[in-house]
């Protein structure tokens, strides 16, 4: 069973300090989000009309929390009509006594799971263990973390913190009918992976899953993946059980045409994610529960500034240009939503009553490379701010003080968060003007030459 | 109150007084307007799966001499005379199935499983993919795939053979699901 973030003692520096000292570590985050962002750069350049996407992308969020309560009940009765059965739970506990409650009523006691931030946040692993159903992670990444007792690290890659030979060491340990002779090289770690994991998805009966987007006027919901193990799971067992948070929603079927050109580009910097698989209810025979979450986020909502937030859709672009992500490491955000959205998104949902978590709004620089490469054009260094303001100070100050430090004092790395610092974003909030352009002035990519230097910035705000 | 009763509420107060906001749809719907098939062809290949573009008066040969010898899944409503389809989905070596839509720029092909695309499960099993997309199903854009195909139905979307970048990020074919995908462009 996968360890448990809740609870984490320790603060944001101190966690992180652990990462910093690891010189593997270091290196496999850093080749890891390197050649990643890369790609996903080669492949937004490639779209003459991204701003444009970017701008509707935004824009619908915007309207689909703007009307939440009126589209989810659309999308309710959308499920219902297409045979499947909506559940409604107002936090991690309601959510994990439904799913726990529907898999019983089977009489099974596996299930298999695809790779789902909702469920690893609620700790549906963990509550499903205590009433004696084992739950089976399916995604590569995830069951490197699940064998190796581990945190995941990173939103699209959770075992991103290991490296091929760690990844055989686990395999070997872990799973006893990989062959001695496994070598490191990954796609021999892959088929690996397929043989442990076929019997299990012919076998099971029960599968939970997240889902990426639903669309409150067909009742659709969908599921974006590489490996084939989410329509293994869609597609084979008897019961389906998707737990998915409020604001996965879209409005219209249409929509989907901006969202399946942002999230792939912008994830795993392709054209296209191998498999993308759209249900509307129950689908050949299969009984099937959709579980609608909260848990925080009508918090979330309520709030003017950090309620951008919400329109995340879990790229993880931003942790891969982020420059105290790259050194930190994902362990230290003391959560699984690492990396600057998780700075911005885990104080809100959680509240800041834990050292750790008012720590978080100080992981940044405030480079503001992260809202550059949002395909939804989330004004992180907006939130942090205002979040600052928010935080218990003291304590949480002074230790957001030494993580933008490591920073400084390493010359190459201040170089390389200058020139992501393609602009400094402002101290205070800032009102935009509103009006048809306002969109297009917030989502065009920013100028290349910087309007103050990182270094300039830190130096003018440490003396202030 | 009721957990939907109370997310609803909270909703609708956390959200009082804000102002909505106009979608700008100012992206491309059609993103190329020449050559489909060869860009198509192209961007498929870039996913390192097999392509072949026939003459469709070619194509139920070429598909037979394919399938000789092999234990393939011949979904119903599949035109093809003659050839057995092989019961067993655990046993099958592969699977032959046309498509609703496929997507040049960006390599994909859409199943909506209707006739002659077999079950979720008949294209998924097998570690053999074999797929017929005709000229005429060829779109150029994302938007123009979403607005050809119908929510109500199962859709799988295709790109490339199953794969995954969770070792070190870089991207290894074959995982989960069919390991070989081969593509039929019938001109
Ligand atoms: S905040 Fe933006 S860049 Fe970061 S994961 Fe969410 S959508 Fe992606």
């Amino acid at each position: 069973m996968s360890a448990t973030f809740l609870g984490m003692p320790g603060n944001f520096p101190e966690n992180s300090q652990k990462a910093v000292q690891d010189s593997q570590l270091r290196y496999n985050l850093r080749k890891a989000t390197h050649t990643i962002r890369g790609k996903r750069a080669d492949v937004v350049g490639e779209l003459p009309d991204w701003a444009e996407l970017r701008a509707a992308g935004k824009a619908i969020k915007d309207h689909t929390l703007r009307n939440l309560d009126r589209y989810l009940v659309q999308l309710e009765r959308a499920v219902q009509d297409a045979g499947g059965t909506v559940h409604w739970a107002r936090d991690a506990a309601e959510a994990n006594r439904i799913v726990t409650g529907l898999v019983k009523a089977t009489g099974e006691r596996e299930v298999v799971k695809v790779k789902s931030m909702a469920t690893q946040e609620i700790e549906l692993n963990q509550a499903l263990a205590a009433e004696g159903i084992t739950a089976y992670e399916t995604d590569l990444a995830e069951l490197i973390v699940q064998l190796g007792d581990d945190f995941p690290s990173h939103i699209l890659v959770p075992a991103i913190h290991r490296n091929r030979s760690e990844i055989r060491e686990i395999f070997l340990e872990k799973m006893p009918e990989t062959p001695a002779g496994l070598t490191d090289d990954p796609p021999a770690l892959a088929e690996a992976a397929r043989l442990h994991l076929r019997e299990r998805f012919l076998r099971s009966k029960v599968a939970i899953s997240g889902a990426n987007f639903m669309v409150a006027e067909t009742g659709t919901l969908v599921v974006l993946e590489s490996e084939g193990n989410g329509r293994m799971c869609l597609t084979l067992p008897e019961t389906l059980i998707s737990v998915v948070g409020i604001e996965k929603l879209l409005p219209t079927w249409r929509d989907l045409e901006v969202f399946l050109q942002l999230l792939p580009r912008s994830s795993t910097g392709e054209r296209m994610n191998p498999y993308t698989s759209m249900w509307t209810g129950a689908v050949e025979g299969q009984d099937f529960h959709l579980v609608l979450l909260d848990n925080g986020r009508t918090g979330v909502l309520a709030d003017e500034v950090g309620r951008q937030a919400l329109r995340c859709i879990r790229c993880s672009a931003c942790l891969n240009v982020c420059p105290v992500y790259e050194r930190a490491g994902g362990h230290a955000y003391g959560s699984v939503y690492p990396g600057p959205i998780g700075a911005i998104l885990t104080p809100q949902l959680r509240g800041m009553g834990s050292e750790l978590d008012a720590s978080l709004p100080y992981a940044s620089s405030l480079c503001g490379a992260c809202y550059d490469v949002c395909p939804v054009a989330i004004d992180i260094p907006e939130v942090l701010v205002d979040l600052r303001a928010k935080a218990p100070h003291a304590a949480a100050e002074k230790a957001g003080m030494k993580v933008a430090g490591w920073i400084l004092d390493d010359h190459r790395r201040l170089a390389a968060a200058q020139r992501l610092a393609s602009k400094v974003r402002g101290l205070v909030p800032k009102k935009r003007l509103p009006g048809p352009m306002s969109a297009w002035t917030d989502t065009r990519d920013v100028p290349e030459i910087p309007e103050e230097s990182f270094r300039d910035w830190w130096e003018r705000n440490e003396r202030a | 109150m009721s957990a939907r009763e109370e997310i609803l509420a909270r909703i609708a107060k956390a959200v009082a007084g804000t102002e909505d906001v106009e979608i700008p749809r100012d992206y491309r719907t059609q993103a190329a307007t020449g050559d489909l098939v060869e860009l198509f062809a192209e961007r498929v290949d870039d996913y390192r799966a097999v392509v072949h573009v026939l003459p469709a008066a070619e194509v139920p040969g070429w598909i037979k001499e394919r399938l000789a010898g092999r234990r393939m899944i011949v979904p119903d409503g599949f035109d093809l005379d003659g050839h057995e389809s092989w019961p067993d989905l655990h046993t099958a070596d592969g699977v032959v199935t046309g498509c609703a839509v496929g997507v040049a720029l960006t390599g994909t092909i859409v199943l909506d499983h209707g006739p002659g695309q077999g079950t979720r499960a008949q294209t998924l099993v097998p570690d053999y993919h074999l797929c017929v997309v005709r000229a005429d199903q060829i779109v150029s854009s994302v938007p123009e795939a979403v607005a050809r195909l119908d929510p109500a139905r199962p859709l799988t979307w295709i790109s490339g053979p199953s794969a995954t970048s969770d070792i070190e990020l870089n991207r290894v074919e074959g995982v989960h699901g069919p390991r070989t995908l081969e593509v039929i462009i019938s001109t």
